[in-house]
């Protein structure tokens, strides 16, 4: 499940509730990503380092890059050991990070940024983030990045939800009943955009193409429904050559024939 | 401190939890018996107590925590406890000069600021003194209640923020906890309550939320108290998640039974 929730690459919004909570699941997809060589990014803003890195094993903590937003997000302590410009430098220093390889950058969590910085701001910066690899021209198709968002439903409305939803090309929802929780998961198929216009008349089994002769033939065919002129003209002289057409119609013992028309009593 | 309440949590003072943030709501009750519990609980396990009391007088308190066998008068006075008095020192902050820092700053400010002067005394009062003996357990920070500070024009986002620090120095930094009252509105649509509300219960690692009784007002049973536990220290405990009881406060003390179990009934 944990393959095909990462295959499509671009952002996958992971919907948890205080009931039923999500940071176990990004953690798992964490480890699945770093268990396939990727490095991982993780902008911390809810939990400690130490509490996040729980439950890694040093393997994979290694590849963990931890930016941590959770000391001192503010700049209230005025140490010095915040990260420079807050949130949002730091969100958008990732989107310019240089190192190659894959890589999958965790966003614990974008309900603590959507509730410090501006939607539209947030947005655009998850769209840049998310598209990174049509930045570099010399990566290879199969390098996509992965963003992993945690959003807290509950704390947000319809609004900026349906916007991270529009962003998201996997969107995993969270709940569950009985004490046994459960996921629902919705891929967002990426637009086919073609990259150039292809002839689709090359390689059939069978022939489209029409000869010279073949052409001229189909051209000069009239239709047998569609009205031309000629057949305007044979219906308005019908004398030229046709046979006019009569009916031979011989009566059954039981058919009543009456010539007197049923009708005529009807003032129409 | 309930005894009772002590076994459904499966704590005791001597072996208190550490570094935990625990979140009390109240719908349609009044859920303060909770807030009266951990006041005497944290001050029964020699920790070090901040309590940012904004509801009641300092002599409310007293008067409950003596029938549950605490003194807040020598707490106070031997500096286990520190004791914001909300009700007072609110009015403190109109009769100084406005470049002395005062815990309830936001009071004198036009737009809803943060609550940073707070959090600044409570990282004062709980700071860790190097007097070389270890005399207190733990820190512990007390807040009754968050839902009045939305009333007083501070924003939902100041108060997480608020919450968010004091999570960061008293739990994560000093190993201590925090215990935070939040009145939730129910039917009335108040939205920067439930942010407050749901950002606290993601942040949390208990919740206990007293319910008034969908019947209504009952002699025998006073209300119903549901416990979930969040974020468990080690992934493969086998906990009950989530835990509810109905209960009777009485002069000295709440007992809890299961639903529909009151001896009343029975």
């Amino acid at each position: 499940m944990l393959e095909s929730l990462l295959a499509l690459g671009g952002l996958v919004l992971l919907r948890d509730s205080v009931e039923w909570e999500g940071r176990s699941l990004l953690k798992a997809l964490i480890k699945k990503s770093a268990l396939c060589g990727e490095q991982v990014h993780i902008l911390g803003c809810e939990v400690s380092e130490e509490e996040f890195r729980e439950g890694f094993d040093s393997n994979i903590n290694s590849r963990l890059v931890y930016h941590d937003l959770f000391r001192d997000p503010l700049n209230w302590s005025e140490t010095g050991e915040t990260l420079p410009g807050g949130p949002l430098e730091a969100l958008r220093a990732l989107c310019r990070r240089t190192d190659p390889g894959p890589v999958t950058i965790a966003l614990d969590s974008l309900s603590w940024l959507l509730l410090h910085l501006p939607c539209t701001t947030l947005c655009q910066t998850l769209h840049t983030l998310s598209h990174q690899d049509s930045c570099h021209g010399d990566s290879s198709p199969g390098e996509q990045v992965h963003v992993l968002g945690l959003l807290h439903e509950e704390l947000h409305g319809p609004g900026p939800l349906g916007v991270l939803s529009s962003l998201a090309q996997t969107e995993v929802t969270l709940s569950g009943a009985m004490g046994q929780a459960s996921a629902h998961i919705l891929y967002r198929r990426p637009q086919q955009r073609l990259t150039h216009q292809m002839d689709p008349t090359t390689h059939l089994t069978f022939n489209l193409r029409l000869s010279k002769k073949e052409r001229e033939a189909k051209d000069s065919l009239t239709l047998p429904f569609q009205f031309s002129s000629e057949k305007q003209q044979a219906l308005l002289c019908p004398g030229l050559g046709q046979a006019t057409s009569h009916i031979f119609y011989e009566p059954d013992a039981y058919d009543d024939l009456d010539q007197e028309d049923p009708d005529d009593d009807l003032d129409v | 401190m309930f005894p009772e309440l002590n076994n459904l949590l499966n704590t005791t003072p001597d072996q208190a939890e550490q570094g935990k943030l625990t979140l009390l709501c109240d719908a349609k009750t009044d859920g303060s018996f909770l807030v009266h519990h951990f006041l005497s609980f944290y001050l029964k396990a020699n920790c070090k107590v901040c309590f940012v009391a904004l509801i009641q007088s300092f002599s409310h308190y007293n008067i409950v925590g003596q029938k549950l066998g605490v003194s807040l008068t020598t707490a106070r006075e031997c500096g286990q406890l520190v004791f914001l008095e909300g009700l007072k020192s609110a009015v403190d902050v109109f009769f100084r000069p406005q470049e002395e820092p005062h815990p309830l700053q936001f009071l004198r400010e036009a737009n809803s600021g943060n609550l940073q002067p707070l959090y600044e005394f409570v990282q004062e009062a709980l700071k860790p003194v190097d007097s070389g003996e270890a005399a207190w357990r733990c820190p512990v920070l007390l807040v009754d209640d968050l839902s009045v500070l939305l009333s007083l024009g501070v924003g939902a986002v100041a108060v997480l923020d608020f919450i968010h620090y004091c999570r960061a120095t008293v739990c994560w930094e000093w190993k201590g906890n925090v215990v935070a009252l939040v009145h939730d509105s129910g039917d009335a649509e108040d939205e920067e309550n439930d942010i407050l509300l749901n950002g606290l219960g993601h942040q949390s690692h208990l919740i206990l939320r007293a319910e008034g009784l969908a019947t209504g007002f009952c002699k025998d049973v006073h209300g119903q108290l549901r416990i979930l536990w969040r974020r468990p220290s080690e992934p493969t405990a086998q906990r009950d998640r989530s835990l509810t009881y109905q209960y009777k406060i009485q002069d000295k003390n709440v007992s809890f039974f299961a639903k529909g179990m009151s001896p009343a009934v029975l």
